[in-house]
């Protein structure tokens, strides 16, 4: 059975028909591509797979659990995290401190025990410290844990923003352009970043994303939305190859 | 017990006890004359609602108006059990602001409610129109005395009582705000999208918020009350709820530290300009306007994060270097 496994997912905005009949089977580890072109709907699904949006049909499993119709917190809590193609970061705070928002709901503690520094707050608090500087250190951002996030370059918040989402130990992490506005430089840093997380944290990831370099360098699987129903579907060598694709991209 | 006596607390345990002994020799050798004694009980009580309205309007990122409303609700409820009980005063005022607290906390979890689906402006018209609400029941209630107040309250408040119940304010609210919680809260401020799927309860912690701050605010009210004798329905009106805020707003959004000077700033300037007579609105306000633009000053800024913080100060160079 495969993780995410998504059956005939579609909403409609009025009258607007903005995503129709999306299948999609995601196995455990994988790294899965959503492309497609402006307007496509993809993030439209991101939007749905994290309760920010409910489905107007279809349903959606993860690890066999249905989770259609949960609220984005519930969706949250069971495992799925994602980052925002317009970066929300929670910006006046630091660095650090964003992971730890990102580690919320690893550590216990109660408000009494954070209100009179009972020993428990500080067992918790060295715990996600802890845990924070190692994921800082995959990114290479422990050096500026103490900025605050409005104050890093561009590269480096798409970076934190990505640590952000792991830092809730989820099962199925979504990136929303991951690359968008990288010089390729980054890009190319980024690539390795991404298969990094997911050969050390055991990550399934499903990205959506423009850069067609990256798309073919890192995912194995890869879906192309077109207005709103899926148009190819398989592995990226054969999909960006599909005429059909070709002239959803570039037109006739 | 060893992780608490860190070098930082230390120096706040230090400063808490000088301040004190400052106030108490202060008192001794008669460097207070009587008006300016009569301040200290009220700078102490504009700190914690300034404090607390901190918690909500610097952290939570919510703009309340009504923060006077909870602290009439509080002052009422506990003024209230001290008339009618007739305990030794240090059984009746701890148990006042216990019962001030809770009540101004019911009302704070009845107004948290719709701030779940109310943002900004439609939040502040809500939680203006609670704080009038409350004004005009109590100005119609002849059981709290109505327009013309509640009369006989026992004075009980003394700057040490005040004192200490504001450093206990302070503290909880301070080390609320840098636990778990307290990242929530303001992970809620800075982006409720994110929040919630980082799995942030957010329903929760607004609620846990607005009823923290009310809880303060009501003690806050309890010690005023029990500082002039009297309650007026009066007192606890619009321009409470705004000196309140503009207490918070000049303190710089989110520093406890801030919105401490700032109380005390607001609540000895109009005295200590009182000899101007007629200009003394005049100069409250150009005052006022002087602070806030000071406050808006990028080199100043600088200058306090080099005040306050060594690492952050560091780190502006280092960013500015980079930049360059």
């Amino acid at each position: 059975m495969a993780l995410l496994e998504v059956k005939n997912l579609g909403i409609s905005f009025g009258g607007l028909r903005a995503v129709d009949g999306f299948n999609v089977n995601i196995e455990k580890g994988a790294l899965y591509g959503l492309i497609g072109p402006n307007g496509a709907g993809k993030t439209t699904v991101f939007n749905m797979l994290t309760g920010v949006y409910q489905p107007t049909v279809g349903t959606f499993t993860l690890d066999g659990e249905n989770l259609t119709g949960k609220s984005t917190l519930e969706i949250a809590h069971k495992g799925i995290a994602r980052t925002f193609q317009n970066i929300r970061l929670f910006a006046k705070m630091t660095v650090q401190d964003n992971v730890k928002v990102g580690l919320h709901n690893h550590v216990k503690y109660g408000i009494a025990s954070g209100v009179f520094r009972l020993p428990g707050y500080f067992k918790d608090e060295k715990y996600l410290d802890e845990r924070a500087k190692e994921l800082l250190d995959v990114f290479g951002l422990y050096g500026e844990r103490d900025y605050l996030a409005s104050n890093l370059p561009y590269g480096k918040q798409r970076k934190l923003e990505i640590a952000r989402a792991l830092a809730t130990g989820p099962k199925l992490l979504l990136l929303d352009e991951p690359a968008a506005g990288m010089n390729p430089n980054e890009t190319a840093e980024l690539m390795e970043t991404i298969h990094f997380v997911r050969d050390t944290f055991d990550m399934t990831i499903l990205l959506i994303e423009h850069d067609m370099k990256l798309v073919s360098g890192i995912c194995e699987e890869i879906t192309v939305l077109n207005f709103g129903q899926v148009l190819a579907q398989g592995k990226p060598s054969d999909v960006l190859n599909d005429p059909k694709v070709i002239v959803a991209y570039l037109g006739e | 017990m060893k992780k608490l006596l860190t070098k930082k607390n230390l120096a706040a345990l230090l400063l808490i006890i000088a301040v004190y002994a400052l106030l108490v020799a202060c008192d001794q050798f008669g460097v207070f004359n009587r008006q300016s004694k009569a301040l200290l009980v009220p700078i102490g009580i504009n700190i914690m609602l300034a404090v607390s309205l901190s918690l909500l309007v610097g952290f939570l990122g919510e703009l309340s108006l009504g923060h006077a409303g909870f602290m009439s609700v509080g002052a009422y409820a506990g003024c209230m059990f001290t008339i009618h009980m007739d305990l030794p005063m240090a059984v009746e005022l701890p148990l006042a602001m216990l019962i001030g607290g809770v009540v101004a906390g019911v009302f704070g979890l009845l107004i948290g409610i719709p701030a779940l689906r109310l943002k900004g402006d439609y939040l502040a018209i809500v939680t203006l129109a609670f704080g009038e609400i409350i004004r005009s029941v109590l100005n119609n209630f002849s059981v709290v005395g109505g327009a013309g107040g509640l009369n006989g309250i026992p004075k009980y408040s003394n700057y040490t009582i005040v004192y200490v119940v504001m450093v206990i304010t302070i503290i909880v609210i301070a080390n609320l705000v840098h636990s778990r919680h307290g990242r929530a809260i303001c992970s809620i401020r800075d982006n409720v999208i994110a929040s919630e799927s980082m799995g942030i309860p957010v329903v929760y912690y607004k609620l846990m918020a607005f009823v923290a701050a009310a809880v303060f605010a009501g003690i806050a009210g309890v010690l005023y009350g029990h500082n002039l004798g009297i309650l007026k329905p009066s007192t606890f009106d619009f321009n409470k709820s705004i000196e309140i805020l503009v207490m918070v707003v000049m303190g710089g959004m989110g520093s406890l530290p801030g919105a401490v000077i700032a109380a005390i700033v607001i609540t000895v300037l109009p005295e200590a300009l009182r000899g101007l007579s007629d200009y003394r609105m005049l100069i409250y306000a150009v005052v006022l306007i002087a602070m806030m633009l000071l406050n808006n000053n990028a080199r100043f800024n600088e200058f306090k994060q080099r005040l306050f913080s060594k690492r952050a100060a560091r780190q502006g160079a280092k960013l500015t270097k980079e930049g360059e």
